[in-house]
């Protein structure tokens, strides 16, 4: 599996990534080169079989709905980039 | 008392509870010796003095009050991936540079309520993605044994630091192997538990179905007195199972005649160390005459699939895991612009590292439209076969043997450059948490100097019994006491 350039970069864009055309370049060859070692995948007779997401056969797991303590609102804005009174600032969404 | 940096968490115990040492008085030691040689190893992001004599003080105000627990006022160390409310807890990355978290890990809760006593943060891969700590943003950890060699792994200087005597303890996180190469590596006891043994509460996410918290550790011994505290389970953590944690010193029992042990031939591969494969056959044979039944010509079929799997689905997650450092709530922001998604995308251009960059590609290219099917629904096909090849091998045998990684310690800046490379050093500890059974490494020789891990593979939930297996092993052998010379 050989990637594009065009290719790289709607995978970067995807993932929200930034990229410099320098590390287009880069992850073009890595990515190309780990992906078609990964060919051996096709190999694997997997005719029938079911995904397995986690191995451990544990699923649906509830609790009851009730209140409990949360973090004090200062303690949980202490990391933000930006705040304006309760609320994490960010740049204009909709113009 | 000297050299009380040296100790095990046991030996510790045994002196605290007779109250012939201090909490105070270890803790110092363990500093003194952390602080003078940690310019070499490198294993510490950060060294907590202040909190860790004010816990050592506590812990002996518990010790007066009768309430000394195994792990009670000994030093450990803490891979900088769990959260410590108020210090600052990096994961390794400029992205989380100056990230304090306002709440402690379980396992952190778990250690407090104790009475633990925490020196330092280790130093690790960044998001613990790599083999080598050649990935941490800040600097590369030097292993002990060998300063111009890598440790090993995401938790490289935790092992690094354990294996120096710069602390009693560690604690690392093993998503495909980054608890037990670089115990293989450093030459130190190093255990990732059953999926769903140990809460991941606070751990900063890879993968998710595949992390897991575990020990590192001098001897057998400190791994089972640490498991007991830190397993569990733990409603903040819906993967974790309600079932019972046993004493799992029970298990230390000098005894393994008639364990079936089984040898998978896959995991003796091509392109291995001579010198490690050789170990390896004396080890087992060595579990041979302590009364173990080895089979010597087990197959696992699928293990040829693990490296592709493992680097589908691992990225796959951590793709989605990682979306979430957009600049916003906390971490690194960019903030140079007006645009909110200029911000988010140079926010994860400028603050994450090469390999996490690869990483993210990678799982979002087998997560995109189109390749979904091909890749990561065939990967988790393949997770299936994978399992079942434990699930039938364990239907037969108490125990798999097999080395921890098919080198010894590679040169620092090696490997730095092939990324590929870098993934088959993990080749064979990522089967096992794609089949989220648990297993341990520890040391079983030496190859040039530097140690050879041996991996015990245990089936689901069955720690005791791996326990058991490295136990026998390690009070028949030498090697667990052999120190490295730091030059």
């Amino acid at each position: 599996m050989k990637l594009t350039d065009e290719e790289v970069r709607h995978i970067a864009l995807l993932a929200r990534l930034g990229i410099s055309d320098a590390e287009v370049e880069k992850f073009r060859n890595q990515l190309s080169n780990i992906l078609e070692n990964f060919d051996i995948l096709s190999q694997a007779d997997t005719e029938g079989l079911p995904p397995t997401a986690q191995s451990i056969a544990l699923e649906n797991i509830f609790r009851p709905d009730e209140a409990g303590p949360s973090l004090p609102v200062d303690d949980v804005l202490a990391n933000a980039p930006d705040r304006e009174e309760n609320c994490f600032k960010v740049n204009a969404v909709l113009e | 008392m000297n050299d009380l940096h040296r100790l095990t968490i046991h030996e510790s115990h045994t002196l605290l509870k007779e109250k012939k040492i201090s909490s105070v008085e270890l803790t110092r030691a363990v500093l003194k010796y952390l602080e003078s040689i940690d310019g070499k190893i490198r294993a510490c992001m950060r060294i907590t003095a202040e909190q860790a004599m004010a816990s050592a003080a506590a812990a002996d105000k518990a010790i007066a009050e009768g309430r000394c627990s195994p792990l009670t006022g000994v030093p450990a160390i803490i891979k900088d991936n769990m959260c410590t409310r108020g210090i600052t807890t990096t994961c390794g990355s400029k992205m989380l540079e100056n990230f304090v978290p306002p709440y402690n890990a379980h396992v952190i809760e778990k250690l407090n309520s104790v009475n633990a006593v925490m020196v330092g943060k280790a130093n690790m891969d960044e998001f613990a993605m790599g083999s080598s700590t050649e990935n941490s943003a800040f600097f590369t950890t030097h292993n002990p044994w060998k300063l111009d060699c890598v440790p090993g792994g995401s938790s490289g200087g935790s092992a690094a630091a354990v294996a120096a005597d710069a602390c009693i303890y560690a604690l690392g996180s093993d998503t495909g192997g980054s608890i037990r190469q670089p115990a293989g590596f450093c030459g130190v006891a190093g255990l990732k538990p059953t999926y769903g043994r140990v809460s991941r509460y606070g751990l900063v996410a890879f993968a998710s179905s595949l992390d897991q918290i575990g020990p590192l550790a001098k001897d057998v011994t400190d791994a089972a007195l640490i498991m007991n505290v830190i397993s569990g389970h733990d409603k903040r953590d819906s993967t974790t199972v309600p079932l019972e944690v046993p004493d799992y010193t029970r298990a230390l029992k000098i005894d393994i005649k008639g364990l079936k042990v089984g040898v998978p031939r896959e995991y003796l591969v091509e392109g291995m160390q001579p010198a490690v494969r050789k170990a390896i056959e004396t080890a087992a044979k060595k579990l041979a005459e302590l009364g173990a039944l080895v089979e010597w010509n087990v197959s696992l079929p699928n293990t040829r699939y693990g490296l592709a799997a493992y680097y589908i689905l691992a990225p796959s997650e951590a793709s989605a895991n990682l979306a979430r450092y957009d600049g916003v709530k906390y971490g690194y922001s960019y903030r140079e612009t007006t645009s909110m998604w200029e911000s988010m995308e140079k926010t994860k251009q400028f603050g994450f590292g090469a390999e996490v960059k690869r990483r993210i590609m990678l799982g979002t290219y087998a997560l995109s439209a189109g390749y979904y099917d091909a890749y990561y629904l065939k990967a988790q096909k393949v997770r299936t076969l994978i399992k079942r090849d434990f699930d039938r091998a364990f239907e037969k045998y108490d125990v798999l043997v097999t080395p921890t990684s098919p080198t010894v310690a590679f040169q620092i800046g090696e490997k730095s450059d092939d990324p590929l490379q870098m993934y088959l050093s993990d080749i064979c500890t990522l089967p096992i948490n794609i089949a989220g059974v648990p297993a341990i490494s520890i040391p079983a020789g030496f190859a040039d100097g530097l140690p050879v891990g041996m991996q015990f593979i245990g089936k689901h939930f069955g720690e005791e019994t791996l326990l058991r297996a490295a136990f026998a092993y390690e009070q028949a052998t030498p090697w667990h006491k052999q120190k490295p010379v730091i030059a």
